[in-house]
C-alpha cells in the first residue's frame, strides 16, 4: 500500500501525565504516529500500556488530574491541519469534531448507553446534535444504521433500551451510534473484550464491511494479537506509554524487530503451539507506574540487554524506512533527549 | 481402572422464571439440562461455551455452591469410597469442602481488600481446624513460595499487587486446604497476554507437582487446547461434544465446536479468518428451539435436524458428539 496521501492523523511526541499525591504518572510518554485516511491501525499493548489515555487525548478527553503535557495532535479537517492539544476540551470546535469527524466505540456498551433513554432516541439526538436534521429523517438514518450494522427488525428495536438487547446487538448498535455522522477516524477501544468469540468474529466482518463502505479511518486498541493480525493494516506496539515499535502488520507478526513484540508473540498460546509445555513467558511483572525504570521502558525485562545502555538512556523511535520504526538500542544508538 | 475422581451423570439445574404479584412459575431457564462427564485423577478436562451456555452453572453444582436440580454429582473420596454430592446437606458436605477448591476468573473481586495475604490465603485454613498462627504463617509461607511469590509480601494487602500477582494469590489460597480437585472458572480470562502465559505455565507446574486435578471452564479455546486433556463443548445447556483435545481440535465433530474454532482471531495476518462465521444468535435456554437447538445456525442442518434432537453418541473410542451427521461431516479446521 502506498500513502501519497496526507495524513488524517499525526500524532508526535505526544505526552500525557497524571499529579497524583503520592507522585506523577507519566502514561503516555513520548508517542508518535500517524494514521492515513481509508487506514486500521491497530495500537497493541498490555493493561497500563498508555493505549487507552492516547486515545482519550485525541478526544481531548483526559479528565483532571491527567493533562497533555507536551506533542501535537494533528487532525486534518476539512484539508486543513487542526493542532488538537492545543484544543480547548470544553470548546465549541472539539465539540463539534467529537462524534462527528471523529468517533469512540468504547469497551463496555452496557456503560456507555443510558438506561433510560432508547438506543435510537441517543442516536437521533447524536446526528440531530451535528448535522441539520430534523427527527424524522434522523430516525430514518438510524433505522438505515441499524440495518447497515446488520440488527434485524430495525424499525422496533430502535426502541429498545438497551438492557433489553443481548451483548452483540449492544455492541451492533453502539458501531450503529459511533458511524451516525459518517466520521473520518473511528477510534475503537478494545471493542470485542467483553463478548463471546463467535459474536467477536461477527463483530470484527462487521467492522471490516463498514470500513470499506464508510471509507473511515480506524484505530483498533486492543490486547488480543490475534485481533490486531486479522484486523490492522499497520500496528503500533506500545509499552509503559512509549512506542517499541511501528509497521505494517505483516512485518510485525513476521519480522518483528523489538524484544518486547518477539517476547509477546511468542508468549501466546495458540491453536498451532505445542499443547501441555511450559509457554515462553516475557520474565517479571510490569513495573509500578510510580517506579518506572530508568532509560528503556523494558529493559529489566528485556533477554537482549545491554548493561551501560538499556539501562542509562532512552532510545529514540527511530525510522527504518518509511513506514517502520523502532525503540530499541539493538537497531539504533539514537537516544532521546534527556 | 480405578473410578473416576468426579463422575456428574444426567446433571440438571433449572431456574423458575416468577412471573406477577404472586411470582407465579411460568417456566424454566434450562440452564444445565442432562449433562454427564467425569474427570479422572491427575486429568484437566475443559469446559466450553460462549456466555450463557451453562458452563459455571454445572461448576457451581458440582462445587455444591448451588443445588442441582436433578441427577449426580459422585465424588470418589480419599478412602476410595464413591459418593454422591448432589443431595448432601450442607454438613454432610462440610467434609469434602476442602477437598474441592475453587480459582475465580475476577483476581479484583475475589480477594478481600481489607484482608493482608496472610488473612486472605490462611482463612481456608483457619475454618479447617489450624487454629495455631504460627502454624498458619509457615503454612501460607510455603504457599506463597509455591506460586512464586515471596513469603515477605504475608503482611501486605492485595491493592499493592497486579492483575497476575493476585491471581497467583487466590492460586494459593485454592490450595491451602490441600485439595484434590480444582474447578478453575475462567482463570486466565482477565489477564493479560504475557500474565496469561505466566499463569498457565503455573498451573500446569502445580498439577503435575501435587497431583491436581482442574476442572477448567474457559471461553478461550487456544488456552483450553495448551492445558486440557480432554474438552467438553456446551450449547444452551448441553453437552454438544466432549472428546480427547487432540481429537477435537484435528477433527471436531460437531458442527458447534468446529464454528467456535474457526471464530478464534489467528495472530497471524496471513491467514485469514473471515469465512465461516456463524450467523445468528445464541437461543434462550427458557426456549430453546425444536430438534437440535443449534439447527437455527448451522449450514448443515436439514429437515430432520429441526424435528429430532440427537442423541450424544460415540463417534470414534472417547469421542463424543451430540449431532445426527457426527460420523460423516468432515469439519476440520484448518
Amino acid at each position: 500500500m502506498t500513502h501519497n496521501a496526507e495524513p488524517l492523523l499525526r500524532v508526535r511526541d505526544l505526552r500525557v501525565s497524571f499529579q497524583l499525591d503520592e507522585g506523577t504518572v507519566r502514561a503516555v510518554d513520548g508517542i508518535s504516529f500517524d494514521v492515513f485516511p481509508r487506514q486500521v491501525v491497530g495500537i497493541a499493548g498490555e493493561s497500563g500500556c498508555g493505549k487507552s489515555v492516547t486515545m482519550r487525548a485525541v478526544l481531548q478527553l483526559i479528565d483532571p488530574p491527567g493533562r497533555i503535557t507536551a506533542g501535537e495532535i494533528i487532525f486534518r479537517q476539512d484539508g486543513r491541519p487542526v493542532d488538537l492539544a492545543r484544543v480547548s476540551p470544553r470548546s465549541r470546535q472539539m465539540r463539534d469534531l467529537r462524534g462527528a469527524q471523529i468517533a469512540l466505540i468504547p469497551q463496555e456498551p452496557m456503560a456507555a448507553f443510558s438506561p433510560v433513554h432508547t438506543v435510537g432516541a441517543q442516536i437521533v439526538e447524536a446526528i440531530m446534535l451535528h448535522e441539520r436534521l430534523g427527527r424524522a429523517e434522523a430516525r430514518a438514518r438510524t433505522v438505515e444504521l441499524f440495518r447497515d450494522v446488520g440488527i434485524s427488525m430495525a424499525e422496533q428495536r430502535i426502541d429498545a433500551y438497551s438492557w433489553q438487547l443481548s451483548g452483540g446487538l449492544r455492541q451492533r448498535a453502539m458501531i450503529a451510534m459511533a458511524l451516525s455522522c459518517r466520521p473520518r477516524l473511528l477510534i475503537a477501544d478494545e471493542p470485542t473484550t467483553a463478548i463471546d468469540v463467535t459474536t467477536q468474529a461477527q463483530v470484527l466482518g462487521l467492522l471490516r464491511e463498514l470500513q470499506q463502505k464508510y471509507d473511515t479511518a480506524i484505530i483498533f486498541i486492543t490486547h488480543d494479537l490475534g485481533v490486531i493480525a486479522q484486523m490492522a493494516n499497520y500496528v503500533v506496539v506500545m509499552y509503559l506509554g512509549r512506542v517499541m515499535e511501528e509497521g505494517p502488520v505483516d512485518e510485525i507478526f513476521h519480522a518483528p524487530k523489538h524484544p518486547y513484540t518477539r517476547a509477546l508473540l511468542r508468549s501466546i498460546p495458540s491453536l498451532q503451539t505445542e499443547t501441555r509445555t511450559a509457554l515462553p513467558v516475557i520474565a517479571g511483572t510490569l513495573p509500578h507506574p510510580f517506579n518506572r525504570p530508568p532509560g528503556c521502558p523494558f529493559h529489566p525485562r528485556c533477554e537482549d540487554i545491554r548493561r551501560g545502555s538499556c539501562d542509562a538512556a532512552v532510545p529514540a523511535l527511530h525510522a527504518l524506512g518509511p513506514r517502520r520504526a523502532v525503540s530499541c538500542f539493538l537497531h539504533s544508538d539514537a537516544t532521546e533527549p534527556a | 481402572m480405578t473410578a473416576p475422581l468426579i463422575d456428574v451423570r444426567g446433571l440438571r439445574k433449572f431456574f423458575p422464571i416468577a412471573k406477577g404479584l404472586f411470582a407465579r412459575v411460568t417456566g424454566h431457564v434450562r440452564a444445565v439440562d442432562d449433562v454427564s462427564f467425569s474427570v479422572q485423577e491427575g486429568e484437566t478436562l475443559g469446559l466450553v461455551g460462549e456466555s450463557g451456555c451453562g458452563k459455571t452453572t454445572t461448576a457451581r453444582c458440582i462445587l455444591r455452591a448451588i443445588d442441582p436440580t436433578d441427577g449426580q454429582v459422585l465424588y470418589r473420596t480419599s478412602g476410595g469410597e464413591v459418593v454422591d454430592l448432589a443431595p448432601m446437606s450442607s454438613a454432610q458436605l462440610t467434609p469434602f469442602r476442602k477437598e474441592i477448591q475453587m480459582i475465580f476468573q475476577d483476581p479484583f473481586g475475589s480477594l478481600n481488600p481489607r484482608m493482608t495475604l496472610f488473612d486472605n490465603v490462611g482463612e481456608p485454613l483457619l475454618v479447617n481446624g489450624m487454629r495455631n498462627r504460627r502454624e498458619r504463617m509457615d503454612r501460607v509461607a510455603e504457599l506463597l513460595r509455591l506460586v512464586g511469590l515471596r513469603p515477605e509480601f504475608m503482611h501486605r494487602f492485595p491493592h499493592a499487587f497486579s492483575g497476575g500477582q493476585r491471581q497467583r494469590i487466590g492460586i494459593a489460597r485454592a490450595l491451602a486446604t490441600s485439595p484434590r480437585l480444582v474447578v478453575a472458572d475462567e482463570p486466565v480470562s482477565a489477564l493479560d497476554v504475557s500474565v496469561q502465559a505466566q499463569v498457565l505455565n503455573l498451573l500446569l507446574e502445580l498439577q503435575s507437582r501435587l497431583r491436581l486435578t482442574f476442572l477448567f471452564v474457559a471461553h478461550d479455546l487456544s488456552v483450553v487446547r495448551h492445558i486440557c486433556d480432554r474438552v467438553a463443548v456446551m450449547y444452551v445447556g448441553r453437552l454438544v461434544e466432549l472428546a480427547p483435545t487432540d481429537a477435537v481440535f484435528s477433527r471436531p465433530r460437531h458442527p458447534y465446536t468446529a464454528a467456535l474454532m474457526r471464530a478464534v482471531p489467528v495472530p497471524d495476518p496471513r491467514v485469514s479468518g473471515v469465512d465461516g462465521i456463524l450467523k445468528g444468535e445464541v437461543p434462550s435456554p427458557a426456549s430453546p428451539p425444536s430438534g437440535c437447538y443449534f439447527h437455527p445456525r448451522c449450514t448443515f442442518a436439514e429437515e430432520r435436524c429441526r424435528r429430532e434432537a440427537p442423541a450424544l453418541q460415540e463417534v470414534t473410542p472417547g469421542h463424543f458428539a451430540r449431532c445426527h451427521f457426527a460420523a460423516e461431516l468432515d469439519l476440520a479446521v484448518h
